[in-house]
């Protein structure tokens, strides 16, 4: 019964892109919907192909890339520190959570003609949207990850002798590392996003100006390219991450059975 | 192929649960000693104070096993805590001592899952000999011992989560046991418990406790179980906790749990301790009360 439900499941999960690709291709060869904006997804290959061949695609992923996740790095890891610090200690908590909530509620493409004034129109303002982008929205799911963690959990260490450090890297830390994981995921997306209008607005390389200029120009089977392979490009970056999980908080992936 | 006797029968592998040879065994001098003179506890919120217990007199002698019961708010639990040196008294005094004069050490099985979540069965039971700055080989040889001896050594990576709470109360008590204190506390172990797997659990810890000779005080709300494993049982009244009687129990030891279940004293004991906690779950308001 259960195998049965899970091939049927497999099934349907497929089926949904493919059946949409395929009435994409009918409706657009039979110019149901006009080809010149809609082009058939088989006609992207080719472009696909001139894309990488002519235009350095590459060129522009691998930036994109790289911009994403040195900007998450250079967020992220100042984002935990101050997490745990506002987790730990209430005073630094009180002093920074309207500032961080506030901040935080702003849309990040807002901030970009600031960080252009503060860092340039080199890449370190691209890096540095994205680390500001994501720092609060991973300190403060770390945070809320050390306020969550168990008060016994705090008592049967100090019982069995744990200094203050022996808290936190022992109790603190490993117990706030899931909620930090939710962040990075969160942090991920918030990342493509903002790259991706970064670079529409002042970049001339990458992805997002790759889909901006084709829009511009009017080259449309170019544009969809650029998205699809936006999509890739966050479908694998989440999974780099989800294997990350794995090694880094195997007790939360490991399954029910031991 | 005649049959050989004292060949290892099917199923023999699984040997018989291991004598940990690291605890302690009991010697004259084994086990703390505890004694309460007047102590209370009070918590001053914004809303004024409440006293979880006052006056608490209370000698348990090292090596014994007492068991502390009472309605829920009788302050058992701040006791313990107390006792533990999480929390301090605000009136009299608490102390904890070995009759050799060397300093007690305690561990505590708290009550609800505390096995820590990002650590396996092994790593949860060599936490406190972690602590202790015993080496990782050494540590983990010997939580793996600890696994033996309350029959869960094929588990020892396993994630707590992966495991029934029965397995998880027993990690519990072994990560106690590991450091192999000299006073034992436990705050309703195996309160979430199906009534089976407490029954092997009491009779587990009875072994245990008879080998090693610690000190225990052990808390629970139940009546039988009191009279199943304590030398003393002491009855609390709520609001604010006070101790009401000690009632000594005389079965013989080693005890088993069917034998003592049909001695005839063990009917009585349990109406003298009921009468007194009926009282007190029925005028003490444990039916209105919302703090513990």
């Amino acid at each position: 019964m259960r195998r049965r439900r899970r091939s049927t499941e497999l099934t349907l999960t497929i089926a949904g892109p493919i059946i949409l690709l395929f009435a994409w291709e009918a409706l657009s060869r039979t110019e149901t919907i006009n080809p010149l904006f809609w082009p058939p997804p088989s006609s992207l290959w080719e472009t696909t192909e001139t894309l990488f061949l002519e235009k350095d695609l590459l060129g522009d992923i691998g930036i994109s890339l790289y911009r994403i996740i040195a900007g998450f790095v250079v967020g992220t890891v100042p984002g935990i520190a101050l997490g745990l610090a506002m987790g730990l200690f209430w005073p630094i908590r009180v002093f920074l959570m309207p500032l961080a909530s506030a901040i935080y509620a702003v849309p990040k493409i807002a901030i970009l003609p600031l960080v252009i004034i503060m860092f340039g129109i080199g890449e370190l303002s691209k890096i540095m949207i994205v680390a500001i982008s994501i720092f609060f929205l991973v300190a403060l799911n770390t945070m809320s990850g050390v306020l969550a963690i168990d008060t016994q959990f705090r008592d049967v260490a100090r019982n069995l002798g744990a200094s203050r450090w022996e808290l936190f890297w022992t109790v603190a830390l490993p117990g706030s590392l899931p909620a930090i994981f939710t962040g990075m995921r969160l942090s991920l997306g918030f990342a493509l996003v903002v790259i991706v209008g970064t670079e529409f607005l002042a970049a001339d390389k990458g992805i997002g100006f790759m889909i901006w200029q084709s829009y511009q120009t009017l080259r449309i089977q170019q544009m969809f390219v650029g998205l699809v392979i936006t999509g890739i490009m966050g479908w694998a970056l989440t999974l780099l991450l989800d294997l990350i999980e794995q090694v880094v908080v195997p007790w939360r992936t490991a399954g029910e059975e031991a | 192929m005649a049959y050989v006797t004292g060949t290892p029968q099917p199923g023999a592998h699984h040997s018989p649960r291991r004598q940990p040879t690291l605890l302690k065994s009991r010697t004259v001098d084994s086990g703390a000693r505890v004694v309460a003179r007047h102590v209370g506890r009070r918590f001053t919120t914004t809303d004024g104070s409440v006293d979880a217990c006052v006056d608490l007199d209370l000698t348990v002698e090292p090596g014994s096993f007492c068991v502390i019961v009472g309605p829920s708010g009788c302050g058992k639990s701040t006791f313990l805590r107390m006792i533990a040196g999480l929390d301090h008294p605000t009136t009299g005094t608490l102390d904890v001592s070995r009759p050799d004069g060397r300093t007690p050490t305690n561990a505590m099985v708290f009550h609800g899952r505390t096995l820590f979540p990002w650590l396996t069965l092994q790593q949860n039971v060599a936490y406190g000999l972690k602590l202790s700055g015993m080496d990782r080989n050494t540590r983990l040889e010997r939580a793996q011992e600890l696994l033996g001896m309350v029959g869960l050594v094929d588990f020892q990576r396993a994630w707590p989560h992966q495991v029934s709470e029965g397995m998880r109360q027993r990690v519990s008590i072994a990560r106690a046991l590991a450091v192999d204190p000299d006073l034992l506390l436990m705050d309703e172990p195996f309160g979430a418990l199906d009534e089976q797997t407490r029954y092997l659990l009491q009779e587990e810890l009875l072994r245990i406790w008879e080998r090693t000779g610690k000190t225990v005080i052990f808390v629970t709300h139940s009546i039988d179980e009191a009279l199943i494993l304590a030398d003393k049982i002491v009855v609390m009244s709520t609001h604010p906790g006070t101790i009401r009687k000690v009632i000594d129990v005389p079965f013989p030891r080693p005890r088993f749990l069917t034998e003592v279940r049909s001695d005839p004293a063990f009917a009585d004991l349990f109406t003298t301790a009921w009468s007194i906690l009926r009282e007190e779950v029925e005028t003490g308001g444990a039916f209105t009360e919302g703090t513990a």
